[in-house]
């Protein structure tokens, strides 16, 4: 199974994107420069965090329309297995790939600490190693993650199991409290409606070696990988 | 040329955090009165086109695209000759 991590001029965490995939699934990984024409060869494809161009204009609108993001999203609709984190969450809305937008954290803080998951559904390629309703802890650094999408659309996510990871507390308890930024229905991470595009706030590749301090991560590149191979084997 | 004058502000049912703190900011200063306020984004855009029409046409094309995302924000814009 082949990885590829996009590089926008601004993403930074490329590197610990490759380093934790590297680590997790022992799979071959390699940068994609933004600029590349194709993604050919490739069978998940990482959109890292960072500032894609500065943040300009809104987060992740400039880098949509990097050159790499066609073949990203023929990729996609093809249903090949993309992954946005952070800031490449921001990137995934902006380019349709998934519903709703990320504004401004209900506090107007920039926010960089621990949160608790819930995972919601664990059909997907990115969650199949976990149990329903297990509770993960993965750090979020950001200045806007507060998911917003239209009351029909949110209907829609929730019928259909698309809202794959929730803020909640640390016995997985969904509260007010323990959302850090604003979403609707205390939303971290949702995925399309086929079930292999997923972006989510927080950052796995963050907390994916003991050394760190935190093995939760790895749960979502193990996900991957076991995914792949259940399908390919 | 034209010189197209955009505004784009967040869509009435998403709540604007800055706009909140700075309405709370304007009642302690004792302006009581004030019972909303929103903050957006303010663009001037310099076209080369002949005719009004075809830059009406084209600014509406770029808040479509990229200026604005219609999931969150609103756009009017005001078109002058320059």
């Amino acid at each position: 199974m082949k990885f590829g991590v996009v590089v926008f001029p601004g993403s930074n965490c490329d590197a610990d994107c490759l380093h934790a995939i590297q680590t997790v699934t022992g799979q071959p990984v390699e940068y994609i420069w933004h600029k590349s024409g194709s993604v050919d060869g490739f069978d998940c494809i990482v959109l890292p965090g960072g500032f894609s161009y500065g943040d300009y204009l809104r987060c992740g609108a400039v880098a949509r329309f990097s050159p790499v993001m066609k073949p990203v999203i023929e990729f996609a609709r093809r249903g090949g297995m993309v992954m946005g984190i952070c800031n490449g969450f921001q990137i995934l809305t902006e380019a349709g790939l998934l519903p709703g937008a990320l504004h401004r954290n209900k506090n107007l803080q920039f926010l960089c600490h621990d949160t608790y998951l819930r995972v919601e559904n664990n059909t997907t390629p990115f969650t199949c190693r976990a149990s329903e309703g297990q509770v993960i802890k993965i750090p979020i650094a950001h200045g806007e993650g507060n998911y917003y999408a239209d009351p029909e659309t949110l209907r829609q996510l929730e019928e259909n199991k698309q809202v794959i990871f929730r803020y909640c507390d640390p016995h997985g308890e969904v509260t007010p409290e323990a959302n850090p930024n604003g979403s609707l229905n205390n939303i971290a991470g949702i995925c399309n409606e086929q079930g292999n595009v997923l972006g989510m706030m927080p950052h796995p590749e963050r907390c994916a070696e003991a050394v760190l301090g935190n093995t939760d991560g790895q749960l979502i590149f193990q996900s991957l990988l076991d995914f792949w191979q259940r399908r390919c084997g | 040329m034209f010189q197209a004058k955009i505004y784009v502000t967040l869509r009435k049912s998403v709540l604007d955090p800055q706009g909140s703190v700075v309405r709370k900011s304007l009642y302690a200063l004792g302006y009581h009165n004030v019972q909303e306020v929103r903050i957006g984004r303010y663009m001037v855009v310099d076209l080369e086109v002949a005719d009004r029409a075809e830059a009406e046409k084209q600014v509406r094309d770029m808040c479509d695209k990229l200026l604005v995302n219609p999931v969150i924000e609103d756009y009017t814009f005001e078109l002058v000759e320059v």
